[in-house]
């Protein structure tokens, strides 16, 4: 079996639009067959934990050069685009 | 539907159909009825104001009525609660994800939470609040926190 990819997750404290975020993200691609490990962060803490990460999905501005795919987005949050994201989120993971 | 939602909001922390100039008065307002009824440290309005400046949380909905969920980090927080504004007029809060950009919001959840991915009920139901825009319209039209209450538990 694959190893599961791991997506970074971030906003600004960690607690709380990460939180929904990362569940979301879970559910979704549990659905679809896919395992993934996610780990909240804040934004500031993104470019020390970027190394770890295959993914960053985050809902608030981080550097853009971290060597590590950034998606930004709300759609987690307010269900606009939320299919076009999780269809990016799984084109990024299969890179 | 939205449980968790309705017991977490206290009558006095439910601010219906008001008039604020900016996104300051809203978020001090709230705290200091949720620091009132002791959910809160008198520092929340304060720390939640300057978070919103460097980490906004305006967010643009499907239905055209915004909303922002101005929240701060867990030492400013008792237990954990919610406080509700909605608003007359539009307040401009920033976009979360493009803080450049303002976004006119109708509705403001003051989150107090207390813990790291314990409120994720509550987080969740209220998202799936945001991204139904009948329910949004519905809440704005609600007067009283029993009509905003019967409109959250549907």
């Amino acid at each position: 079996m694959d190893t599961p990819k791991r997506i970074l997750v971030a906003c600004g404290t960690a607690i709380a639009t990460s939180t929904v975020v990362a569940k979301g993200i879970e559910e979704i691609l549990k659905e679809r067959g896919i395992q993934v490990i996610t780990r909240q962060c804040k934004a500031s803490e993104v470019r020390s934990l970027a190394g770890d990460a295959d993914l960053i999905v985050t809902t608030t501005p981080v550097p853009s050069d971290l060597g590590v795919p950034v998606i930004q987005t709300l759609a987690f949050l307010t269900g606009i685009g939320k299919e076009e994201v999780i269809e990016q989120i799984i084109s990024e993971l299969q890179k | 539907m939205s449980k968790i939602i309705a017991e977490l909001l206290q009558p006095s922390c439910v601010l219906l159909n008001r008039t604020y100039e900016n996104s300051e008065e809203i978020i001090q307002a709230v705290g200091a009825e949720l620091y009132k009824a002791g959910f809160v440290k008198e520092t929340f309005a304060q720390a939640a104001i300057e978070r919103e400046k460097n980490l906004p949380t305006g967010l643009p909905l499907a239905g055209g009525l915004n909303a922002a969920i101005p929240h701060t980090e867990i030492e400013h927080v008792i237990k954990p609660a919610l406080g509700l504004v909605t608003l007359a007029k539009e307040v401009n809060f920033q976009n979360m994800v493009s803080p450049s950009e303002s976004v006119p919001v109708r509705m403001v959840f003051v989150l107090a939470l207390e813990q790291p991915k314990a409120q994720i009920e509550m987080l969740q139901e209220i998202a799936s609040v945001l991204q139904n825009p009948v329910l949004v319209k519905r809440l704005l039209e609600a007067t009283t926190f029993e009509k905003a209450i019967e409109v959250l538990r549907q």
